[in-house]
């Protein structure tokens, strides 16, 4: 292996670049890949096979290189698998392999291959069976995977997404791609060309001329007439996925250590000039280092002025092969070459080949070009929808018919002579579509032999060999989908690129079938790894779902609120920077005790209005609306059609025509999308308004003994009283000039007034509530006080109380049910047989003895005797400071008929002793609520 | 990435989309008999086609319904109509 003074169109030999490569130094150039500098250096293994640890080298140039798996790290940026065939060389890289240790050259587990034997396609499922899987995983999952993730540079690698559109987009920047994206630029569309190397080209720089011009000339004057047509050309971007609708995915990497940028790109039409990839030979020791790709011995030396060897043995079956011959021939390469077809063949050597023997004959040479033909990149075309042709003269599965928005040319379409693709390629930039030209090359099909001797590779990076699939068409995995997962062929991180072909073809001949008749796997995207901060691009963390925010977060930060997310609200679980417990504990007492004042901003305001607003709320309540009069409130279930409890609050009718939805915080979004589901779909629209105020009112809840005398210090021109205002009434009155709406209702139990006001004028409202509320030893509350209090009087909260079998019934509040005449969402399903079982859980009340802690939530409450079984659970669980005990809500099994009974509730393998009770703890009979 | 027609919005983002239901499902008369059967059928039962079908979407920056016509095969939008038309 050396480098050649008179080679390499994209080096640049005035730029050294120093790198490492399994800790020893090396030198390359600029443009050079980690591969055609390691190849350059004469290092010939580069890493390990995945299952048996065999030393690899490289096959490949570029995408299609299935072994030379490195982890490179540059400025302390260490990123896992890096195709070293892709990666641009920087100066101070220093690589790895990723699947050995020390070296890919010494790899301590290179021993594993002595017991090949035992490690065949399906091992897993045949060895580890007993005793138990679960003994063996840790160990495999140790071994299983390749490289490892430093997340330590993850928080500065963020992938820009970038939406665009064109007329036409061109996929490869190969002498077709050139010609097409050319001729469509200059025929005034709007074209985008996207190429993958940093030198666009493709494979030309193999043809020595193209159009009687030097190829390194030829394409620089395509790229000028492009660009000057006003074609855009993306390099280093690669066209990964075909996805719904036309659109088309491209990761565009830059300098290493930065994140890809992901680009969306909708094209009136595509050009897929992908090209097409040699395929290895399958024969006895066919992955050992020195066993590559002829055409991409070819590249290494045209590209790069690295010649892999000066003596090789070629083996080619067809006429292709010619021209790259000629090619290295002409560099100083000595070439022997010996028909692929002749039974026997065998690369010999230790680690590394020394040349073929055949025959009882020995070819030394220090590497070996295979090929048995190309396969055409269509990859993109079945992302796309495309079908597949089998190709008898090419060995090949092509493009078959057309597709809308997608034209395949050049060797992607099977087109390999060059001048019928530069004929395709011209018709498929005006659009035109061409047909497929006979190829003038001939090929003598080389496929494996089954049951021929030697260790023979398929997927040199999972270790598949031609037994693995022997073996699996002798257990009848003989679906290629089946073949696939069962010997993880094309399973590896190449998905297959170079191993799919020769194992179709080695299953067909033991099926006694023909190669298309066995099929193709499934094309999917991404064509190469991609990293998966493109997907995610800025949407991640805080960004992946923003907290909606309060209008008066301000205040509570001044009164060191605890902000936590609740519900998609960023709101205070309580106020102070002690230890939390004592706080929740001190603003539940003192919300008992005086009067607690919480932000209630996030719970919903719906006003649903017009001529049919009544029918229409009281459809789509559980409880009846048509009896509710102007000023007055009701409580009331929102129901799925399945009868299930979807959201609870209360309805507030203020005037007529107009009623004002109190839903859940956490439901509002939902709870609107149910509303205008019923009213646009069942109702008529024009006779129902629907408006969400939620976010333009923040409302201000003050609950507690002193409450009415904090609202009579508000100057407030209303008569608040229990007369005036008694509970579930509703008056609309002005503060400081300003709408404000009082409901008088409670979720703690004990007098509570709603104070609603425009958003705007919340912090002023704030202010005075706090200020006077401060007089009488009243404070603001958060949201963990209140979830005492309201535990403490039996109220539930959806979705915590209940679950997703929960009915109306269940949480007493089953006279709707047996008594509305019209009809409501989900009235049908509150009367199916399942919906009458006296054993459906059903809300109740679980003391434990003075002095022991509370419940675990989520504890169950099982039956006693020998076979435990679950009754229910707790679902909220609280130490009340006001009660001095401990309280809890559950869902239990027919528990309204057990009141009074003592249960066993489990948690984590210990049992304790609870009583069913009522759910309400607190003031039974109203006294405080009605004050 | 699909762009769906929004009658009201012209073509958009599928994620500004939601899916409602199958077209032309009517709710059965719940103040009269209502057999178990013709009440499962009408939550559960979707015919969920292979090729055509028309479906009820929503499009939730304007919150507007309309009906859809598509091939749940090739992912081809064949046209959107507004809701309220129909109703």
């Amino acid at each position: 292996m050396r480098r050649l003074d008179d080679k390499g169109a994209v080096i640049d030999r005035a730029k050294p670049l120093n790198f490492t490569f399994d800790g020893k130094p090396y030198q390359g150039f600029a443009g050079d890949t980690l591969a055609s500098a390691l190849m350059a250096n004469g290092v010939r293994i580069v890493g390990r096979s995945f299952k048996y640890h065999r030393p690899r080298g490289f096959w490949g140039a570029w995408v299609d290189d299935p072994n030379a798996i490195m982890s490179v790290t540059l400025n302390g940026i260490e990123l896992p698998n890096c195709l070293a065939t892709t990666t641009y060389l920087e100066n101070g890289m220093e690589a790895r392999a990723v699947n050995a240790w020390p070296t890919a050259k010494h790899d301590i587990k290179g021993g594993l291959d002595l017991f090949h034997r035992f490690l065949g396609a399906g091992f897993y499922y045949k060895t580890f069976i007993w005793p138990d899987w679960h003994l063996f995983e840790p160990m495999i999952r140790k071994m299983a995977g390749l490289g490892a993730v430093t997340p330590d540079h993850l928080d500065e690698f963020h992938s820009d997404q970038i939406h665009d559109h064109c007329d036409t987009l061109i996929i490869g920047g190969g002498a077709s791609g050139l010609t097409a994206a050319r001729v469509a630029a200059e025929a005034g569309q709007n074209v985008v060309l996207v190429d993958d190397q940093a030198q666009p080209g493709g494979s030309s720089y193999q043809t020595g001329t193209i159009a009687d011009t030097a190829a390194a000339d030829w394409i620089a004057a395509q790229m000028a007439a492009i660009k000057t047509a006003g074609g855009r050309v993306l390099h280093q971007t690669t066209a990964y996925g075909v996805y719904d609708h036309g659109l088309i995915a491209c990761v565009e990497n830059g300098a290493f250590g930065t994140a890809p940028r992901l680009w969306r790109i909708r094209a009136g039409r595509a050009v897929l000039a992908t090209g097409a990839i040699d395929r290895p030979l399958t024969f006895a020791g066919n992955d050992k280092p020195g066993v590559m790709s002829l055409f991409a011995s070819a590249e290494y030396l045209v590209r790069y002025g690295v010649l892999a060897s000066d003596n090789a043995v070629v083996l080619a079956n067809h006429s292709m092969a010619k021209e790259a011959v000629a090619t290295l021939t002409a560099a100083g390469m000595a070439i022997t070459q010996i028909d692929p077809d002749t039974p026997g063949l065998k690369a010999g050597g230790w680690q590394v080949t020394n040349g073929i023997s055949v025959s009882g004959r020995h070819h030394p040479s220090d590497v070996v070009l295979a090929t048995s033909g190309l396969t055409p990149l269509v990859h993109l075309w079945r992302h796309a929808g495309g079908k597949l042709t089998w190709d008898d003269a090419r060995q090949a599965f092509l493009p078959d018919g057309q597709l809308s928005n997608m034209q395949a040319i050049g060797a992607a379409n099977g087109t390999f002579d060059l001048n019928h693709a530069l004929d395709e390629a011209q018709a498929a930039g005006l659009g035109q579509s061409h047909p497929r030209q006979d190829t003038s090359h001939h090929l003598t099909p080389v496929w494996p032999k089954p049951g021929s001797k030697g260790r023979q590779w398929i997927d040199f990076q999972h270790d598949v060999t031609l037994k693995d699939i022997e073996v699996a068409a002798r257990e009848n995995y003989v679906s290629v989908e089946h073949l696939k997962r069962y010997t993880t062929l094309g399973m590896a991180s190449d998905q297959g690129k170079t191993s799919n072909m020769a194992g179709l073809a080695a299953m067909a001949t033991l099926k006694g079938a023909t190669i298309p008749e066995i099929g193709t796997t499934t094309f999917r995207p991404p064509f190469v790894p991609i990293p998966l901060e493109v997907y995610h691009g800025a949407k991640t963390k805080q960004l992946y779902h923003p907290v909606k925010r309060l209008v008066l977060e301000a205040r509570h930060r001044d009164a060191d609120a605890a902000l936590c997310e609740y519900g998609g609200w960023l709101r205070p679980g309580w106020y102070g920077n002690g230890a939390a417990a004592d706080h929740i504990r001190d603003e539940a007492m003192t919300a008992r005790t005086t009067a607690g004042i919480l932000d209630g901003s996030p719970l919903g305001k719906i006003e649903v209005m017009g001529p049919d607003a009544e029918a229409f709320v009281n459809f789509v309540f559980y409880n009846t609306m048509t009896t509710l009069k102007p000023g007055h409130i009701r409580y009331g279930f929102l129901l799925t059609e399945g009868g299930i409890v979807y959201d609870d609050g209360v309805v507030s009718r203020i005037d007529n025509d107009r009623f004002l939805i109190s839903c859940s915080s956490s439901h509002v979004d939902g709870v609107r999308s149910l509303l205008e589901n019923w009213r646009q779909d069942g109702n008529n629209p024009d006779r129902i308004f629907i408006h969400d105020l939620t976010m333009q009112w923040a409302t201000i809840t003050v609950t507690g003994p002193k409450a009415r005398d904090i609202l009579n210090g508000l100057d407030l021109d209303a008569d608040v009283s229990a007369d005036a205002l008694p509970h579930m009434r509703f008056i609309e009155t002005h503060h400081q000039g300003h709408p404000l709406r009082i409901a008088r209702v409670s979720f703690s139990g004990d007098l509570s007034f709603e104070l609603s006001i425009p958003s705007r004028h919340a912090p002023n409202l704030w202010d005075k509530v706090t200020a006077v509320a401060g007089t009488m030893d009243a404070h603001p509350i958060g949201i963990e006080a209140m979830s005492i209090l309201r535990a403490e009087k039996g109220y539930i909260m959806v979705g915590k109380d209940t679950d997703g079998e929960t009915m109306p019934q269940d949480v007493g509040f089953g006279i709707p049910r047996r008594k509305k005449t019209n009809a409501f969402v989900g009235d049908r399903s509150l009367h199916t047989d399942k919906a009458n079982v006296p054993s459906r859980k059903v809300l109740v009340g679980l003391s434990v003895p003075h002095g022991e802690p509370p419940l675990v939530t989520g504890a169950h409450v099982v039956t006693d005797g020998a076979n435990q079984r679950s009754l229910g659970y707790v679902t909220s669980s609280y130490h009340s400071p006001f009660l001095s005990r401990a309280i809890a809500l559950g869902m239990i099994e027919g528990a309204v008929e057990r009141v009074g009974d003592e249960v066993t509730v489990w948690h984590d393998g210990s049992n304790r002793r609870a009583r069913i009770v009522s759910p309400c703890f607190l003031d039974p009979n109203g006294e405080r609520l009605h004050a | 990435m699909q762009i769906f027609p929004c009658p009201f919005c012209g073509p958009r983002d599928e994620r500004e989309f939601h899916f409602a239901g199958e077209a032309g499902k009517t709710r059965p008369d719940t103040t009269g008999e209502v057999s178990p059967d013709d009440w499962a059928t009408y939550l559960h039962m979707h015919r969920n086609e292979k090729g055509r079908t028309r479906e009820v979407w929503v499009h939730t920056p304007c919150a507007e319904m309309f009906i859809m016509e598509r091939n749940s095969v090739t992912m081809e939008v064949l046209g959107t109509e507004c809701l309220r038309a129909k109703s």
